[in-house]
């Protein structure tokens, strides 16, 4: 079970979140093409290594919030709001 | 084996007895015994049987590591299968028996296996019982070979559960783990240290100086006056975790008289530790030879762990077969307890001149450069044959027969790396010890002690004792607990199962209960030997939580029976329950199904209901109906992008039908969305969807359109909602004191006021799901049983009739209201359900849109919603499948029956469909056909009853 650092509530436990998968998508606009819009409905990076998501601290303040977290050692590298500047990341 | 308590020495209180039953024989032991100590103390030498073979077998360890131990403990509903002996504190009225015997350990009416055992050799059930399938033959085999029985009855003890979050875990309570505490501790840490056993102090290790015992003494006594340490023994460390969380289950009262057991049986802890220390020690490994298996071969750490702390020798005649330092100090401390000890065989060709000494000085014969060829006897061990090793590690021939009834063997130690491994962490081979030890660990952990391979021990590598050239042995034991022998191992080598993932799995070497505690070294190094490859380039399986086994209670918790899922009652449930009302969970909402009045079933009873809410007025508890407060400057903007619908041109007072996707368009929720105030809504939602309903909102306005002044809160707790449906609905609530205008002039159909009614703050909708002139009227949640009592005492002269979901089913299904879920599924669009006109008109973009354009989304042949009129007069069954006039199965189908009822309005059946283009096939015959009946029926306008909606808007 992951120790997430909530921006707004500090560390707690995973059963407390929710995860929302990847983040940082942008939604393409209404006349976009459909496979734009296949590409933003289904297309995921799967990266061994960082990998940016979204989190719900569900059952704690109710905010949504962005997560770098090692899909091969689970390490989160930072956890930031949801309008805030992505932070230095490692490769 | 005949074993038997010393005069004198031992942890045990020897001015106590304490009376159990083994086997249904009574016994008696110490306080300090475990069930195994007592057993070998009584000489009792057989204590289980084999796996597979039923082969007789006695006690191997003293600790976690015994695989042949097994037994029932305790029967009933508190019985627990497949403990160790060895973990089992003994209490008064202890009873167990061992597990995979019948009638009992000595006389094994299954050991008819062993006979045909070179016939059942690894894998032999699942290639020899593969037609027509295995699994029907699995459960007579389960049951020949099985181990213990789950208890019949619920468990009727509690088990808790708690979280902790601790500076440093120590795991371990032996000298490494209580130095690295203390140090800890000095150092103003928040320490945790837990131990499995009920002691502290370690003590695997055969012997124990007594100046050992004075160190952990002293250590385990200055950790006990520090504020900041926690310890607790009983208490083993099963599973590690992502980012440095650990379960432990704590055993409370199991090691207690079942009459002197209170509060919760075990509880499992959650800690989070910043950093872990783990000093779990390390495991001897037996000797590959033939007859390993026999009762009365023992490994030498568990012979001095008995004698230390039990005062139990293990048998009056003693060999020792060795190949490293660390075994002679059993053989040694039983010679200076009195116990004859004849020999030990020592496999390397050199030892310490001091230890020669003081074995030769205790009257012990050593023979370096020889092990056991083969130890000798039926139902135990009653002699060993020796044999020289040659340079390669060869037997040479048949040495010498040696009597005996205890064998001891050691064949190195395996430091326990489990929770290293489970940690994420890496093992290196060490060739000092021959065995795995700790190499990088990702997380904040680190081993020390034993378990870090500090041992201190050279030994030489004996892995089968075997001529050169011979196959291994299939008398031979590898694994004792899964009855595995070299010669399995040498099978699943010559089958080409040689990655040790597929050896494990194939043999079944290393699982169940045990998990490869003694055996998994062993077994990949033999298998290395037969691949001409190292133990370190043979590797090892990844070890898995959890590292014993574990009662499933601790990991339920609370979380059983009624706690599993709790179902969330109505405010009127009192009134509901007094009125007679079925109940049934719908979502997690307990609801009134129906309520049947004296001698009447569901079927007339849901008639009845639906009846009278046409003709006169029903009452119906509409509670779990969803509300969602959306408040903000940007409130309205926000729902024209969640609605397919436009929200923003609703006037305040009024409501309106809002219809909701999901971004691939499929429709996930739908309610009546009421305007409150220019930067007021209050959302409907479907019952028990509103915290889905909220969840999404939430997520669109925290990750998408960040930019929106909008706050949204699920209110749906907060009000109590009673529908009064039917002709009479407004003149009984008329008849209560309120500051609302009813009438119809003020307060028409998809109107919402806010006003007081008795007194009380009040929210009424004219809204229907009925079609039939409706009110919900909303009081906060504390006056709902109250309200329940003044609509139904108000309604009496008119006959006001409760009613439930079933009787509400029916009446949107004659009306054909979509019920979302029933009629519609994952891949409904809402062009299919004649909501279309949003997805090619609206001003703005909404969630899902972009989805409804694909052009899969514009399929002239689409499934539509429809109505369907049943021919023959028979109800038409709910999932039933559409076809051609004509047509039966195998046929193509072109949709299906989502709803269908008997009304009792239109004194006919009535049904709801999904059909391929079907709003274009209005008035078209089509075959209706389920399970090889075919029904006649017409596609309709979902709408049967009072199509112009003379009454609901009345
Ligand atoms: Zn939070």
């Amino acid at each position: 079970m992951l120790n997430i650092d909530c921006p707004y509530c500090g560390p707690r436990a995973e059963s407390e979140y929710r995860c929302g998968g990847e983040s940082l998508i942008q939604r393409p606009a209404l006349d976009c093409s459909d496979a734009e819009w296949a590409d933003y409905l289904y297309t995921r990076n799967n990266p061994k290594g960082v990998h940016i998501e979204r989190w719900h601290h569900v059952h704690g303040c109710g905010m949504w919030f962005n997560a770098a977290r090692s899909t091969v050692t689970h390490q989160i590298f930072a956890t930031w709001g949801m309008t805030d500047p992505v932070p230095e990341l490692p490769e | 084996m005949s074993g038997y308590r010393l005069a004198e020495g031992g942890r045990i209180d020897r001015s106590r007895t304490v009376r159990f039953r083994w086997g249904g024989q009574p016994y008696e032991g110490h306080p300090g015994d475990t069930l195994a100590s007592a057993l070998l103390a009584n000489g009792v030498s057989i204590v289980g049987r084999s796996f597979k073979y039923h082969r007789p077998r006695g006690l191997l360890g003293a600790g976690l590591e015994e695989p042949n131990a097994l037994l029932q403990l305790g029967d009933g509903a508190t019985t627990v299968p497949n403990r160790k002996a060895t973990e089992v504190e003994l209490f008064d009225g202890l009873s167990a028996s061992a597990v995979n015997a019948w009638p009992s350990p000595e006389l094994d009416l299954m050991a008819v296996n062993g006979l045909v055992k070179r016939f059942i050799p690894a894998a032999f059930y699942y290639k020899t019982f593969t037609w027509p399938h295995w699994r029907w033959f699995e459960p007579a085999i389960r049951k020949a070979a099985g181990l213990g029985r789950a208890p019949e009855a619920a468990d009727p003890d509690r088990y808790d559960q708690r979280h902790a979050h601790e500076d440093l875990l120590v795991v371990g309570g032996g000298l490494a783990g209580l130095a690295a505490a203390l140090e800890a501790a000095r150092a103003g840490r928040q320490v945790l240290l837990v131990e499995g056993d009920a002691l502290l102090g370690g003590a695997i290790f055969g012997r124990q100086s007594a100046d050992d015992r004075a160190e952990a003494e002293r250590l385990a006594a200055a950790l006990s006056a520090l504020p900041n340490v926690t310890l607790k023994t009983r208490t083993l460390a099963v599973g590690y975790h992502d980012h440095n969380l650990l379960s432990l289950v704590e055993r409370l009262t199991d090691h207690l008289p079942e009459d002197r057991r209170r509060g919760p049986r075990q509880r499992l802890w959650k800690v989070r530790a910043g950093e872990v220390v783990l000093a779990t020690g390390a495991i001897e490994r037996p000797l590959v030879f033939d007859g390993n298996d026999l009762p009365g071969v023992m490994l030498a750490s568990a012979a001095g762990l008995y004698l230390e702390r039990h005062a139990v020798a293990p048998g009056r005649r003693v060999v020792l077969a060795c190949n490293n330092d660390r075994a002679w100090g059993a053989a040694l401390a039983l010679a200076e307890a009195g116990v004859r000890v004849e020999a030990i065989l020592e496999a390397r060709a050199e030892v310490e001149p001091a230890l020669l000494a003081a074995a030769r000085g205790a009257g012990i014969v050593v023979e370096t450069g020889t092990t056991v060829l083969q130890a000798l006897g039926r139902r135990g061990v009653t002699g060993v044959r020796t044999t020289r090793l040659d340079a390669q590690g060869h037997a040479t021939g048949e040495g010498r027969r040696l009597p005996c009834d205890c064998l001891l063997m050691s064949g190195g130690f395996s430091p326990v790396v489990h929770l290293h491994s489970q940690a994420g962490g890496s093992l290196g081979w060490d060739e000092g010890l021959q065995a795995f030890v700790p190499g990088a660990q990702p997380q904040a952990c680190r081993s020390v002690g034993a378990a870090a391979g500090d041992l201190d021990l050279s030994i030489r590598p004996l892995w089968h004792v075997a001529r050169a050239g011979a196959d291994p042995s299939p008398s031979a034991w590898v694994d004792f607990q899964n009855d595995v022998t070299a010669g399995d191992v040498a099978l699943a080598h010559r089958e080409a199962f040689r990655s040790v993932e597929h050896l494990k799995r194939y043999t079944t070497l290393g699982m169940a209960s045990d998990q490869g505690k003694t055996s998994n070294v062993n077994g990949l190094a033999i298998m290395g030997t037969l691949l001409g490859k190292a133990p370190a380039d043979v590797g090892t399986t990844r070890f898995r939580p959890p590292y014993d086994p574990s009662t499933m209670g601790a990991y339920a918790g609370l979380r059983r029976g009624d706690l599993l899922r709790p179902a969330a009652g109505l405010p009127a449930h009192a009134a509901h329950e007094a009125l007679g009302a079925v109940f049934e969970e719908y979502g997690h909402w307990l609801r009134p199904a129906f309520y049947p009045r004296a001698g009447e079933g569901e079927a007339r009873a849901v008639a009845r209901e639906a009846a009278a809410v046409r003709a006169s007025a029903g009452l119906f508890d509409a509670s779990p109906l969803g509300k969602i407060a959306v408040k903000g400057p940007d409130a309205a903007t926000f729902l024209d992008r969640i609605y397919v619908g436009t929200i923003s041109t609703l006037k305040p007072g009024r409501c309106r039908y809002g219809l909701m996707l999901n971004e691939h368009g499929i429709l996930f929720d739908d309610g009546v969305v009421a305007r409150i105030a220019e930067d007021h809504f209050l959302v409907g939602t479907t019952s028990g969807h509103a915290a889905a309903v909220q969840a999404a909102f939430q997520e669109w306005l925290q990750c998408e359109w960040t930019g929106l002044a909008v706050a949204s809160e699920n209110v749906t707790q907060g009000w109590a909602v009673m529908n009064v449906a039917g002709p009479h609905a407004r003149t009984i609530l008329q008849s209560l004191e309120t500051d609302i205008d009813l009438s119809a002039d003020a307060f028409p159909h998809l109107a919402h006021r806010e006003g007081t009614l008795e007194g009380v703050h009040c929210r009424i909708q004219r809204v229907s799901f009925t079609g039939e002139l409706s009110f919900e009227v909303a009081v906060p949640t504390r006056y709902g049983l109250a309200l329940h009592a003044r609509l139904m005492e108000a309604g009496a002269p008119f006959g006001i009739t409760p009613f439930g979901v079933e009787a509400l089913m029916i009446l949107r299904t004659e009306k054909g209201f979509l019920h979302l879920g029933s009629d519609t599924d994952g891949m409904t669009l809402p062009q299919d359900i004649g909501f279309g006109g949003p997805v090619t008109t609206k001003k703005v973009d909404f969630v899902g849109r972009r989805s409804c354009l694909r052009p899969d989304g514009q399929r002239a042949d689409r499934r539509q919603f429809v109505g369907l009129e049943s021919l023959d007069g028979r109800l038409l069954p709910v999932g039933a499948h559409v076809l051609r006039p004509g047509e039966a199965a195998p046929g193509r189908s072109q949709g299906w029956v989502t709803s269908s009822v008997n009304s009792p309005n239109l004194g006919r059946p009535h049904a709801l469909a999904m059909i391929e283009a079907g709003q274009s096939r209005l008035g078209e015959e089509i075959c209706v056909w389920d399970l090889g009946t075919s029904h006649r029926a017409r596609i309709v306008d979902p709408c049967a009853f009072d199509p112009e909606g003379v009454r609901m808007h009345g």
